[in-house]
């Protein structure tokens, strides 16, 4: 049973955040811990800062998974950027293209449970899910 | 009777048709936390506003202006006004045509331009004035969130605290920067401790700015400590993987404040235990 929840358009820095508490609230409603409720607005906060560095424009959607007795968060960020070069070279650490500290995208597979990354020239989607701990 | 002459003369009329039909549908979501004498009053002075304008032949603009300030200062929406002058069109133009009993095309568009060009400057007035005064409250929010994004607290010689609390975007690293280097080199600071209790999300670009302000730090000959690091922050940190054994953290701005006296080779003395002794040297000539 799936139910999309709601979903967040990043165009600006300040949408991070918006995206962020939106991501917070809808984990904490799922019941997360405090641990994990951390991990995944961090997640979220790295996809977003992606989508405004480097596509400027975008979208972070949520999605509540019931696969019971599991419960989850599925979120996915999907823009019309650029895409990726090197799908390898951005999922090892320390790579980066901007200057930064190139630990965002392995950074996030490692925050979550389960990490999709599909980029081509018509943009990047990156899903990314979180179960819960009963 | 000109149109002009006409609704002055029934004014009393149209507003009381205008309160009635009112009803602040905008209102509706605010309702239950605004009082009903609240909005008969604002309703009343909306209406004397509206009146006066076409009294004075032009809106008296520092009437407008002021209500326009005040409804933004209740907090109640752009809605209230549009709707607001909505209504009153309509009900005005309602009652000239009940009065002129008119049927003919012509007079009713003469009717309705008249009492448009009336309400229209009005409405722009009054919109504009609405957003000025949104737009004004927005830019002195975000002059008073700067002014207490990046404080540098001098706690004692050779010791400084810069507490941080919310959220770091862009602008705010580079305001932190800056704030702590000038005030590292005008304290004569040996020690800086950032404390990130109140920052709710290390992400690796806020990381990123911390390990540059603390290294930059290291390069003015001071020592930079990341204190309040809460156990979930901690988590994440390392599951992003990033490295911050450049420079020393602590769990809290206490234990870091500590490390701080040691590393300037300072120490807390409790005046009790100063007592203490000199009852001890008291005792001990007594005995003698």
């Amino acid at each position: 049973m799936k139910e999309t929840v709601s979903s967040v358009v990043i165009k600006k820095e300040w949408d991070i955040v918006g995206a962020r508490q939106a991501g917070r609230q809808l984990s904490q409603e799922l019941g997360f811990g405090s641990v994990d409720q951390a991990r995944i607005a961090t997640a979220i906060s790295e996809l977003a800062r992606n989508i405004y560095l480097y596509a400027k424009e975008g979208e972070i959607s949520f999605e509540e998974l019931y696969d019971l007795p599991k419960v989850g968060l599925k979120i996915v960020a999907r823009d019309k950027g650029p895409g990726i070069n090197d799908l390898s070279a951005v999922m090892q650490d320390g790579y980066s293209t901007s200057g930064g500290l190139g630990a965002g995208l392995p950074g996030v597979k490692r925050l979550m449970d389960e990490f999709d990354l599909v980029s081509d020239e018509e943009g990047t989607k990156v899903t990314a899910i979180k179960w819960a701990r009963p | 009777m000109n149109l002009k002459e006409l609704v002055l003369e029934n004014s009393d009329e149209i507003v009381s048709r205008w309160v009635e039909k009112q009803g602040n549908h905008s209102l509706q979501d605010y309702s239950s936390t605004i009082s009903n004498d609240m909005i008969k009053q604002m309703n009343h002075e909306f209406a004397d506003i509206i009146i006066s304008s076409l009294k004075e032949g032009g809106a008296n603009l520092e009437n407008l202006d002021d209500f326009a300030e005040k409804v933004v200062n209740l907090g109640w929406p752009f809605g209230y006004i549009t709707e607001g002058l909505q209504i009153f069109r309509t009900e005005s133009i309602k009652f000239v045509l009940d009065q002129q009993g008119t049927e003919n095309k012509e007079e009713f568009i003469y009717v309705m331009d008249g009492i448009n060009e009336w309400i229209d400057p009005l409405k722009t007035r009054l919109m504009n004035q609405y957003s000025a005064n949104w737009n004004n409250i927005i830019s002195l929010q975000k002059l008073a969130l700067e002014e207490l994004s990046a404080p540098l607290i001098p706690v004692m010689d050779e010791i400084t605290v810069m507490p941080l609390v919310g959220t770091i975007d862009t602008d705010r690293a580079k305001l932190i920067m800056e704030n702590l280097l000038s005030g590292v080199v005008k304290n004569r600071t040996d020690v800086v401790l950032i404390d990130i209790t109140g920052v709710p999300v290390v992400d690796t670009m806020v990381a990123h700015h911390i390990i540059q302000a603390a290294e930059a730090v290291r390069l003015l000959g001071a020592t930079c400590i990341l204190v309040g690091i809460r156990p979930e922050i901690a988590q994440t940190i390392v599951n992003l993987g990033i490295d911050l054994s450049q420079f020393p953290t602590k769990s809290s701005l206490k234990k870091g404040f500590e490390t701080a006296l040691e590393i300037t080779d300072k120490q807390i003395v409790s005046n009790d235990d100063k007592k203490e002794d000199v009852e001890e040297i008291l005792d001990a000539i007594g005995k003698e």
